[in-house]
Parts: structure tokens; sequence; C-alpha cells
């Protein structure tokens, strides 16, 4: 006989016995010991089929293959940049990746990218000593210009963009900022003072009430008190 | 046997009043704070960050790295230097012994796990309240852990044996001894025992069973202080 020990939506602390019996199966952030599945993270508990799965509720950004992130150049090479991705891991950044067009020998390479900028950008390699290499070919990827880059906790990206960016698209057209959201926690708002200010704001209250019901109402009205007081 | 009532009023195996939270400081990737009678800890983690200098780096996982310091005001009047001492560096390294079984830093290779313990306040069970007080603020971190761990001083007192003494029972003229344990909530591990003074092999292995219930005690306290965090705020 399997059973649910702990219940689904509920808040579970590790080390924490979920489920017990061969059933269940442990997915992301569980872990099995003999017979039942104990959680590994503080997290939310969902189940989908026999799979129980946590989904974290704090916790580091770990880079993924495909994730598109925003980061700070930090250092030049000889023939790349080394980005910081606001992780313990810093990426690199090879000059092939870099541009479509054709960099001579000897080249200034901070005349493409230089030491501080911000550039929105992709991972293409992760290996297991979490050596990380980007790309900028894609119509999608750029350097940061203006505007403002924030940080929050990346297990809340998720929801600053919302179901199909319903999140995003609701505090761009209220703001009339431009946002990028970076998988790793990062936000590039770009638009008039105010509306960045605003656009930050309410980005920081998702972050701080990133698993209430009902968010995207709450930000909604948010951003309709705040124009108004402007 | 003439220590038969307690200083304090309490019961043999009854703890000080404890209070516990999650996530006081907002700067930390993680923080708590831990209160057993008037001993309050302060944690903050930070990181998985890269770790210098550079030759402790392990390529096969993270590195743990405790570090303990009680405030100069914190003791009975005496000033304590602030900085470190051949007692913090000691106390450091037992925390981290006591934390790393449950910790799976395995996904962070190279990196380091930073935890900063300050003590505004201490009355005796100052590395019980840090541990107890670190791992809230390490899986408020997001830290994968196999399990929780908690931890609580048990000993003896001219013959009685008792759980979590003050200062004032550490300090009691007569034979006395302190031993803190750390013991993790599902396999009942026990990551920490040292101990200090003199006691029989009857009395530890009865201390010690008093720590299991009494490490149960903080445990209920760490999960409610981690489940409060996250519930709507």
């Amino acid at each position: 006989m399997s059973e649910l020990i702990a219940k689904e939506r509920s808040i579970v602390i590790p080390g924490e016995a979920l489920a017990e019996g061969m059933d269940y199966l442990p997915g992301q952030n569980t872990y099995r010991e003999e017979e039942k599945i104990y959680s590994n993270v503080v997290g939310l508990l969902s189940l989908s089929g026999r799979a129980i799965k946590i989904t974290p509720l704090s916790g580091p950004y770990v880079p993924k293959d495909g994730d598109k992130i925003i980061g700070r150049i930090t250092d030049i090479t000889m023939t790349s940049w080394r980005v910081n991705t606001g992780t313990a891991y810093s990426a690199m950044l090879n000059v092939r990746d870099a541009t479509t067009r054709f960099v001579k020998n000897g080249e200034d390479l901070s005349k493409i990218f230089s030491i501080g900028e911000f550039i929105v950008t992709k991972i293409t390699k992760v290996t297991s000593q979490k050596l990380i290499d980007l790309t900028m070919k894609s119509p999608d990827l750029y350097k940061v210009s203006g505007g403002r880059v924030i940080k929050i906790n990346s297990q809340k990206v998720p929801r600053v963009i919302g179901k199909q960016g319903s999140m995003v698209s609701l505090i761009k057209n209220k703001t009339g900022c431009n946002i990028t959201v970076g998988q790793n926690g990062f936000i590039w708002l770009k638009g008039e003072p105010k509306g960045e200010l605003i656009a930050e704001r309410a980005i920081k209250l998702i972050e701080q009430k990133s698993h209430q019901e009902g968010l995207t109402s709450k930000i909604e009205t948010f951003l309709e008190e705040e124009s108004k007081n402007n | 046997m003439t220590y038969t009532k307690r200083i304090d009023g309490r019961k043999l195996d009854e703890l000080r009043p404890m209070e516990a939270k999650a996530g006081v400081i907002p700067n930390a990737d993680g923080s708590a704070y831990f209160k057993i009678g008037k001993t309050t800890a302060y944690v903050a983690v930070y990181g998985p960050r890269e770790l210098f200098p550079r030759f402790k780096q392990d390529p096969t996982k993270g590195l743990l790295r405790c570090h303990y310091g009680m405030m100069p005001f914190s003791g009975s009047g005496e000033r304590i230097r602030p900085g470190t001492s051949r007692r913090a560096q000691e106390i450091s390294m037992v925390m981290e012994k006591s934390l790393n079984p449950v910790l799976d830093l395995s996904a962070f290779p190279n990196a380091v796990v930073d935890v900063f313990i300050a003590l505004p306040q201490t009355d005796a069970g100052t590395r019980c309240a840090a541990i107890s007080a670190a791992a809230i603020a390490l899986a408020d971190a997001g830290i994968p852990m196999t399990d929780m761990v908690s931890s609580v001083a048990v000993g003896q007192v001219d013959g009685t044996v008792l759980a979590d003494l003050d200062y004032s029972e550490e300090a009691y003229d007569a034979i006395v001894s302190d031993v803190p344990v750390a013991i993790t909530h599902n396999k009942k591990e026990v990551t920490l025992l040292q101990m200090d003074g003199e006691i029989s092999k009857e009395d530890l292995i009865k201390a010690l069973e008093l720590a299991k219930g009494a490490t149960e005690k903080v445990y209920e306290l760490q999960r409610k202080a981690l489940t409060e965090k996250f519930a709507d705020k």
C-alpha cells in the first residue's frame, strides 16, 4: 500500500517524508530512501501522475543548456570574454560565437563588448564542472544599452514572466517599459525613468508575493494605483 | 544527589523557551535567528559562490565554511575580543562537521557556501543554538539537504541528568558535565557529540536518550520557522 504523507500544494522542508511505498516515484528535488520518498529543499509539493516533485521556493540559479540569461562582461582574453552569470561560475563567450561579422586578427575586442557592459546571451553548453559556453548568434540576443538591470531570485523568474508571458506583458503595457528577463534572475528595464521605477517596484513585489494566488490581478491594481499617483 | 530542583525551576527534560525565525537578513541568500533562553544566534548564508583562496577549491563538490563569533558584549559583562580565537575556530570546525552530513554540495564544484554566525547574547549552549539556526538558514538559502539537523545540549549536574543546561548550571559548584549533541531528524544520526566535565557511562547513555526527545522539539520549531516564512506573506 502506497500513500502520500504530505499534502499536495503544501510547503515541505528538507528531509520531510513525502510518500511511502513504491507506487510513487521520486521527481525533481526529492530522493528515495528504502520505502519512503523525502524532500531535498524547501518548496511546494506537486504531483504529476505517480511522480512527486518539489517546486523550490528559494535557491541558487543552476545554469542549463539553452537558457537565455543576462550577464556582465568581467574580463577580456585573447579570443574571448569572461561573463559574470550571477552564480558561482563565470561563463566564456568566444569571438566566433559573439558576432556574425569578420573579426580581424589582433582587433581590439573591447570595441565589441567592453568590461562592465551587460549582454543578453544564451547558454550553449554547461559541463559537469560548470564551465559555461555562451553565444550571441541569434536575433534576440544583443548588448544591453541604457535603462537599468536589476536582480531577483532566479526561482521567481517564471512568476515574473507569467503564463505565456502574461505578467511581463502586463507590466510592459502599464509602464511603457521594454523588459528583458534572464533565466538567471537579471532583468533589464528600459523606458521612461518613471516607468522604470514603477516596473522595478512591481517586479520586487512579484518576488515577494510570488506564490500567492491571484498574483496577476494584485499586480494590475498595484500598477493602476501607481500610475494614478504620478 | 543534591541537585534535584533546577535553578530556574524547569523540569529535568524541559528546554528553555525557544524562538526561531527564517529570513531575517534580506541581503543574505538565506538567514535565520534562533533563541533558546538567553542564548541568541543569528545566521546568514551566502552562496554558493566562487571560492578563494583557490587551493581550497574542490572539483568534486562544494565547500561549507562556517564563521562562528560571539559579539563583544554578549557574555556576562566581560568584553569578548571580536575576531577569531582558538575557541571560535574549534566551534566553526565542529559546526562544519555537524552540518556537512546532511548537505549535498555535489552540484556546486569549486564553489563555497559561507555561513556566518553571530551571537548577540550568550548563556551556554551557543554552538547548539548556532547549529540549529544554521540548519534553518541553509534550508532557507535553498541549498540541497537530505535532512535537517537539530542540536541541544544535555548533561549532568551533581548526578542528575538534564537537558539544555544554562550558564548557572554549567558553573554549578559540583561535578558537572555538558554534552552538546546534534542529531539528524530522519535517521537519528549523531553529527555532533562533545563533552566537557565528568559523566558516568550510565548517565551518558541516559543523557543521549534525553537528547533524542529534546532535538525533536527543536526540529518542530525549525520546521515551523521555515513553513511560516513561505506561507502567505
